[in-house]
Order: structure tokens, then sequence, then C-alpha cells
């Protein structure tokens, strides 16, 4: 235990120097630990590992990691060269062409997926990546790779899912090369359209890489801490289903849904629904596939009460923590006893009822006036 | 949704003629078109909440009392802009109600500067007003304690003639009867003075909470006006006092030993201690035991201090409870705590500064109006009832001793104008020395009566009837009934479910959450709260504050009458215990033992069969 806080605070405090974490150019790190970001380090680590290391700052338990920084990605891609062949192979790009544009899409990732790192980082992620697994009491952690964008979640320019994620990775080499292919989903076709379209420039479009251990998840799903179908702010909203979350985020299976008061942590409303399909892990591939739920599990709760409770208190204390409605994906493990089980894979800013100014009725007027005003409005009966 | 048309409905076979059980103006008609085509356009729905079961002839005084007095306030007095009174039918024995709303939106508007002028004087000078109230009150509970009833002599008392009296004892009946009927519907006028505008402002309260938070479940929001001091809790708190007396004076066990009332008594009678607490209870039962063992509307509501064994039950539980080391005090700190918190929490999640300015002013204007609505209650149908009751009993009593009926019970199969001319009957034949008619009468009349009314109470009143609105805008319809198109729905799906034993879920008003299982005890009435055993859960038509024994022992509590600020959803709310309230069928569906799945949170009930 004694070497993990160790290890932490070392890294954590990079200006100790013993470690040679920084860029020799910029002086900025090119790995960090998720606990050494925070909501200020989005130019840094990006909008998802920014947002998980306030949450671990703000006390939520989150599966530790560490991030490829947009520094490292830089690095990456100065290094070797590949930032000016990339800029040369979009000028002139038609985004109407639509065979052009894959065209130059999968050069680009080509090349990226093929350039190894640096010997360098490819240390520093190794170092990283045991330091987890010793972490995480396993000699080879599986981890999740994933890409944390500068641009993500930018009130207007949704750039949710465009980027990718690969999980049950396993080894030093592998996490590399998900690495890379995380760098490279900055250039699907789609992304590079999008951003020609909006005008970002491409000098301005950084990634950062998060590596994180998987929740082996028993159930799982999403948590909106507002109402999403009316914004009323009491209460928390929980979609969850057996397994991964990736079946109830892409929409592959009805949930079970449930409605908790924000106040009292009482569920007010449940819907079980029949869930057919769930994510797990093949243990063979160290892939994650999709399965059919056993018949006579199909309709019955995926949650239990007590961690509907925790998670909508957890939920909770994630809203007290950003001061504003938040989307939330979340794990029950399977491997840990209730009471440590359950984890929180991200947070983000709620974006659709955040915009509008939900505009109660006649507020803002005396008792008298709002109980007048009332009365003539009267009580729809159909 | 389709309702039954109101001049439709046919005759129960041995019941023609029942119209003359009730004032003539309750009847739906056809005679009159203009009448009979306002009927059918207007939405009637059967008063439940009110009641349960047919209404005896004498109990529709305070039917007729409400009608008028709510209507009066609403539409002469306040002028509550688009809604004038609340229209009131028969039918085979069951109460509809209907709203009258303003249709002309110029008259709306010119009602409203009306509204705001005399509303709001009441409003903005409350309590100084509810203390006038409370003075009123009581001088008239006074006169009626106060009112003599005594039966007819044979000789009038020598001080007639000495004091030139110049009255009779005969007189003295006929005038003490209408000084009775006066003085309730005097009360009920007395009733509705604050309750329009106290109900109207704690609806709004919760009606803009509801409008912030579209998901806050109403008992959130009605525990936030929680904690607060109303004498609906002092009955209970008498008892508490009672039980911890007799521990400290060392006669507990008189309660222990004794389970009816005449034991405890001849035992505490015989020791100084003892009757150092029946002392007490003396002290104690005027006016606390003047608790109604039902809402109090009807004459077969008794009270504590018309049968002692269900306060002294109450008190025994007491006793066992303080024994056992057993808290028997309500959290009221940490019901206070929890208030504030629920407050606070709510408060910091208004998203504008104009809305938390609205929700201040509101909340503060519903705790203003808080007490009133909890306490009237217990003026009004508890105390002034109990007493009006008992007085009714006696005139009763001086009819079954000439004849005019035959049992004391009797009574209530007359209208109150049918009495007087009975009255009338008997004292002119008192006086003159012969035979009243109504001897061959009355009697007569009853016992058909009797089968009518058995008749009326095995019918079921559908939910509703006539032409349902848009909108509702009288106050009291939306919250007391809680009208709205599922409530209504939820209540026609169990009425239409023709074998009740084949049902197992059972919807109602979330009352106070929380999920429990445990054994039902079905009790009708305050005195089968005897029969609890620790951990039941109580079924009942509805609860009042003589019911509040009961709550010290239960897991749950459901009842078949009543909303979220039911005494039952109150009660459970301040001590934690899960509540499903105006379920409309409750008592009917589940029996005693059987094992239930109580929801309080979703207001939902499963019978496990």
């Amino acid at each position: 235990m004694n070497t993990v806080t160790n290890t932490i605070e070392r890294v954590s405090n990079p200006r100790t120097g013993r470690m040679s974490a920084l860029s020799p150019v910029t002086g900025l790190p090119m790995v960090c630990w998720l606990e050494e970001c925070r909501k200020e380090s989005v130019d840094l680590v990006g909008g998802k590992c920014s947002s998980l290391g306030e949450l671990i700052n703000a006390g939520v338990r989150v599966p530790p990691g560490f991030a490829l920084t947009t520094e490292g990605y830089r690095r990456f891609m100065a290094d070797a060269g590949i930032d000016r062949e990339v800029q040369s192979m979009l000028v002139g790009l038609d985004i109407q062409d639509m065979e052009a544009l894959e065209n130059t899409s999968s050069a680009i990732r080509e090349l990226i997926e093929a350039q190894p790192f640096s010997t360098e980082i490819e240390d520093l992620v190794a170092e990283s990546y045991r330091k987890l697994s010793v972490r995480s009491c396993v000699p080879a952690v599986q981890v999740a790779v994933r890409s944390s964008a500068t641009a993500e979640d930018l009130p207007g320019a949704s750039f949710a899912g465009q980027q990718d994620t690969y999980l049950w990775v396993r080894g030093t080499d592998e996490v590399l090369y998900n690495m890379r292919r995380c760098i490279s989903s900055l250039y699907t076709g789609r992304a590079i359209a999008y951003r020609i379209n909006q005008g970002f420039g491409e000098e301005l479009i950084a990634i950062s890489v998060g590596v994180q251990k998987m929740a082996n998840s028993f159930t799982a799903g999403v948590m909106f801490t507002l109402h999403p179908t009316n914004g009323d702010r009491s209460v928390i909203v929980i979609d969850s289903n057996y397994g991964f979350g990736e079946s109830v985020v892409s929409g592959e299976v009805t949930p079970d849904n449930f409605v908790v008061n924000k106040i009292t942590l009482d569920i007010i409303e449940r819907t079980i629904s029949q869930k057919d399909i769930y994510y797990t892990v093949d243990t063979k591939t160290q892939e994650s596939r999709k399965i059919e739920v056993p018949f006579e599990r199909q309709k019955v709760q995926s949650l239990v009460d007590d961690e509907i409770t925790e998670l909508a208190w957890m939920g909770k204390q994630i809203e007290k923590h950003y001061g504003r409605p938040m989307d939330i994906e979340w794990a029950v493990d399977k491997d840990l006893p209730f009471g440590g089980n359950i984890f929180i894979l991200q947070a983000r800013p709620e974006t659709v009822w955040s915009q509008k100014q939900q505009a109660v009725a006649k507020a803002g007027v005396s008792a008298m006036d709002y109980i007048l005003s009332s009365m003539l409005e009267g009580k729809r009966l159909k | 949704m389709k309702f039954p048309n109101p001049h439709d409905f046919k005759t129960i076979p041995g019941t023609e003629g029942w119209e003359r059980m009730y004032p003539y103006q309750y009847q739906f008609v056809t005679d009159d078109p203009e009448r009979k085509e306002y009927e059918e356009k207007a939405f009637w729905f059967y008063d439940g909440l009110h009641y349960p079961e047919a209404i005896y002839p004498f109990d529709t005084i305070w039917d007729e009392a409400w009608y008028l007095g709510l209507s009066q306030y609403n539409n002469r007095i306040f002028q509550v802009p688009p809604v004038r009174g609340v229209d009131h039918r028969v039918i085979n024995g069951y109460i509809y109600i209907s709203p009258v709303p303003v249709l002309d939106g110029a008259e709306i508007g010119s009602r409203v500067p009306n509204f705001m002028e005399r509303a709001g004087f009441y409003y903005k000078n409350w309590n100084e007003l509810e203390a006038k109230w409370e003075v009123k009150m009581k001088a008239l509970i006074k006169q009626i304690e106060d009112l003599p009833i005594s039966r007819l002599p044979d000789l009038e008392d020598i001080s007639v003639v000495t004091e030139g009296l110049g009255e009779s004892k005969g007189y003295h009946l006929i005038k003490t009867y209408d000084d009775l009927i006066n003085m309730g519907i005097q009360c009920w006028q007395y009733h509705f003075e604050f309750l329009n505008l106290g109900y109207a402002a704690y609806v709004f309260f919760l009606d803009f909470v509801q409008k912030l938070f579209p998901s806050a479940p109403l008992q959130r929001v009605t525990q936030m006006v929680a904690g607060i001091d109303v004498i609906m809790y002092r009955s209970d708190d008498e008892l508490k006092k009672l039980a911890k007396k007799a521990i400290e004076l060392g006669v507990d066990g008189a309660f222990t030993f004794n389970k009816e009332w005449d034991g405890i008594q001849a035992e505490l009678k015989t020791t100084a201690k003892g009757q150092e607490w029946l002392a007490a209870l003396e002290v104690a039962r005027y006016p606390w035991f003047h608790v109604s063992t039902g809402t109090g509307w009807s004459h077969a509501d008794k009270s504590w201090n018309d049968d002692l064994n269900i306060p002294m039950s109450g008190i025994a539980t007491y006793i066992d409870h303080l024994k056992k080391g057993l808290e028997i005090e309500r959290p009221m700190e940490k019901v206070r705590a929890e208030r504030d918190r629920i407050i606070e929490e709510y408060r910091s999640l208004i998203n504008t500064e104009e809305e938390r300015k609205t929700f201040d002013d509101l909340l503060n204007t519903a705790k203003t109006v808080f007490p009133y609505v909890e306490n009237h209650l217990f003026y009004v149908e508890h105390w002034f009832h109990t007493v009006f009751w008992k007085k009714m009993r006696e005139v009763s009593a001086i009819m079954v001793e000439h004849k005019m009926i035959n049992d004391v019970e009797d009574i209530w199969y007359l209208r109150r104008d049918e009495i007087k001319q009975a009255l009338w009957d008997m004292v002119t034949a008192w006086a003159t020395g012969v035979k009243p008619r109504g001897i061959k009468v009355w009697p007569k009349e009853i016992d058909w009566r009797k089968g009518v009314m058995q008749k009326f109470q095995e019918w079921s009143p559908p939910p509703a009837i006539g032409t349902a609105p848009d909108v509702i805008q009288e106050p009291f319809t939306i919250v007391l009934w809680g009208v709205t198109n599922s409530s209504i729905s939820d209540w026609a799906e169990v009425t239409d479910n023709a074998d009740p034993d084949s049902i197992t879920t059972l919807k109602g008003f979330a009352g106070s959450p929380g999920i429990v299982e445990g054994k039902a005890r079905v009790c009708r009435t305050a005195d089968d709260i005897r029969l609890l055993q620790d951990g039941e859960i109580l079924v009942a038509p509805t609860t009042s504050p003589s019911w509040a024994p009961a709550f010290a022992k239960i897991k749950a509590a459901i009842t078949d009458v009543g909303g979220v600020m039911s005494h039952a959803a109150i009660v459970c709310r301040e001590y934690g215990l899960p509540a499903v309230v105006g379920t409309g069928h409750g008592t009917k569906i589940i029996k005693t033992g059987m094992m239930l799945h109580v929801d309080g949170s979703s207001g939902v009930i499963t019978i496990q069969r």
C-alpha cells in the first residue's frame, strides 16, 4: 500500500523530477495519472480524462488509470514528422467527394497506426501500465484505451462518439498499439469533414488518450442528474442493463429505468424492461461481445435497490461538485463486494436542458398573484 | 372517458319513492328541461371522501351545511374568479358534487378585483382573524354543550307558575331542536371561513413546486410544511401523558390485567393513587377525548368519550412500550430537521432568483394557513360534532319514550325537517293529552327506509357521471378529491373487476414513502384497533386523530379514502411509516391475515395470494 501511495505522490508531483515524464521541449508532462488531472487540464488531457481526474479528486470512485497527454500526442506527431505529412495530405481535399475523403482518411490512419512511439514515450507508458497493474493486484491489468479529445463536449460542437474506445486491452504492446488507433480516430472521414466544415484548424486539434482499468461490470449504464424528458432537477434518472454499458449507450436494449428523488434518495419510479442482450467479455479473445440474456433473467431488475441508492448518492455528489446537472456513465463491478463495487466511468455536463432556460409560468410574482393566476388557469382534466 | 348520463339511472327494485328521504333539490330531474340540460352538461363526481357509504337522511345536514358554506364563500364572499360554488345531487343515497364554473371571460375578469381585495385581506390578516375564529368557535361549542334537552313532564314544574315563566317544556323541546340544528349550520358557516383560502394557498404552493419539479412526489412537498404544531396530535399526547402518569403512580397494572374500561375503572377506584389517576383522566378527556373514531361526518362515528375502551387500549399500548423502554414521543426534532433539509435542497435546485422568490412567498403562506387547515377538524368535525350527536340522541330518546320511533338509532332515518314535524306532532299531542299521529306513521316509514338503505349500501356508485370538462378550477375539487382523469379511471378499474378475490394489485396515492411487507389487519372501526398486533399493516376506511395509538403498533397504513393530506398520510410521514391512501376499495378487497407488499413511494399494494 505504501509503495502505491508513494508512487502516486512522486508522479503527482512532476516538479520533483524523479520521473522524466516532462517534455524536454515544453516542460509539460507527456504521460500523467488521472488523479493529477483537474477540470482545468482539458488542454493537456482532453475532456474525458480531465473530468475523470476531477471526479477522483472530488472523492468519487473511478477506476484508476493514466493518460497520454496532448503534449505526448504532439511529440509523437512531431517526432516522426507525421504532422507535416498529414497537413499535406489534407491540402485541397474536397470533402464533398466521399471517395477521396475516405481514401485520405484511410491513408492517414494507416500512417499513424504503423508509426511506433519514441522510446521515451514507450518507456513512460510501459512504466505507468506496470504500476497500474500493481495497483490492480494483477500481473497485466485489462484496460480500456479511449481517446479524450480537447474539443469534445464543447457546447454546441459535440464530438461525442466520434473517437474510438478499445476495451479489454492487455499488455504494453497492445496498449501502445491501441493508443495509436485512438489517435488515428481523429482522422475518420466524418471527423475530417466536420472540422473542415466548422473551420477548426488542424493545428488546433489535439487528442489525449486515456488508459483506465476495466471495470468488470455485472451491471452498467448511464445516469442523469436531472429528468431527461422534462428537465426536473429534483430527480436522478438511471438506465441499467447487465454487462457493459455499451448496450445502454448504443440503445440496443431497452434498459431498466429508475427515477430517484435527489433530495431523499427514494426510488420513486421503476420500470423493469425485458432485456434480451448484454455485452460481456469473451475470456478467450479478450473482446467485448454481445450475448443473449438468459430467459429467466430478462425481466429481473438488473440493479438492486441498495445499489440504486448508492449510485444516486454518487450522482448527487458529482453534481454538487460541478455545480450543474451531469450525464454520467457507471458500472457495478462483479469482482468486488457491495460498498466498494460501484464505479463512475465518465461524467460530463448535461447539455440539452442546461441550454434551455426553463421558465415556470409566472415566476417572480407574489403568493397572492400566483394563487390567482393558478386559479384562473385551473387544472386540465383531459 | 365516458360517464353515465345522470338521468339514466334505474331505481333499484323495492326502493321506489326513495327520493323522499333526501331534500327535493338533490334529485336529478327530467320535468324541467333547462335543469335537465344543465345536469347533463355538468360533471358530477361521487364524494366518496366524505361518504364512503350511502348517506342517512338525517346526516344530510352536514352535506347541506357544506353545500351552503363552501359555495357562499367561493361565490358570494370572496368571489373566486373562475368558479361559483359546488352543486350537489343524490343518487341511491350517494352524494354527487359538481363545481360550477364561471364561463364568461368578462365576468371572470370583473370578479378578480373583489377576490384580490377580499382574499387578500384574509391572507394578510390571517393570524388575527384566526384568533377571532377560535373565540367564536369555542363560544359556539360552549353554547351547544350547555343546551338543555328536557323530557316532557306530566305536570310542569311549579316554578313555571311561581316565577311566571310563561313557557312550557313542550315549547322548549321544539325550540331546543331548532337551536341545535341552527348551531350545527352556524358551526359549518365558520368551518369554511378560512378553509377555501387555506386550501388554495396550500394547493398552489404544492402546484408551484411540482411545476418547478414535475417528478417531486406530493408527499415530499407536503413535508415542507411538516412539524408545525397543530392540535390534531393533542388527544394522542394526552394518552401518552396518562400512560406515563399511570406508571409514575404505580397503577399501570390495572391496564395490563383489564381489557375493558369497566374493569380498569373498578380497580383504580379501590386505591388513592388510582383515584388520582382517574381525576387526571377527567381533566384530560374534556375536550381532548372529543375525538371522533371516524371522520365525524356520520352519526355512527363514536368519540373516545362515547367509548372509553378505545383510548384505554391506546394507553395500554403506550404503557407497554414505555415499560419495554421504547420511545413513544413523536420525533418532532427529527421531523423538523428533515423538513428544513428538504426545503433547503429543493430551494437550491431552483434555477432562477425570481422562482426562488415566489417559492419563498408561497411556502410562507402555506405555513401560515397550515394550522387552520388541520385544526378546524378538531373544533368542527370532532369536538362540535361529538357533542351534537350526543344531543341529538337525547332528543331521539324522548321520541322513543313517546313511541314516535322504536329506537334511539332510528332517528337517523328521518330528514331533519321531518323530525321537526314529528316533534310538533308529539308535543301538541302531549299538550292536548291525545295520541300523536306519528306513532303509526314513523316506525313504519323507518322500517321501509331501513330496507332501502340496505339496498343502497349494496349498490356501487360510479365514480363520476355527466360530462367531464377540460379544466377544473375549483380548489377543493383539485386538492381534496384529487380529481384527475387517472384517479377516476383507477377507481373505475377496480370497480369493473368482477371478482374482488382475484385482484392482486391495488393503487392509491403515495401517502408516505417506504416499502414493507407484512400481514394485513382490516380495522373497519376504531374498536378494531384493539385487535392490532405489533408489526401488522393497518387497512382502514380512513383514520382520524382518535386512531393515533394504532400508529405506534403498525408497519404501514392503507386507507380507502383520503389524499396525501389525509390524517393517515400525515401521521405516517411523521412516524416514518409507509402509507398508501385513497385506494377506493382497500377494505373490501384486502382481508385480515393476507400478506401484503406496500410501496408507499409509488402507491402500489401487492396482495400475495
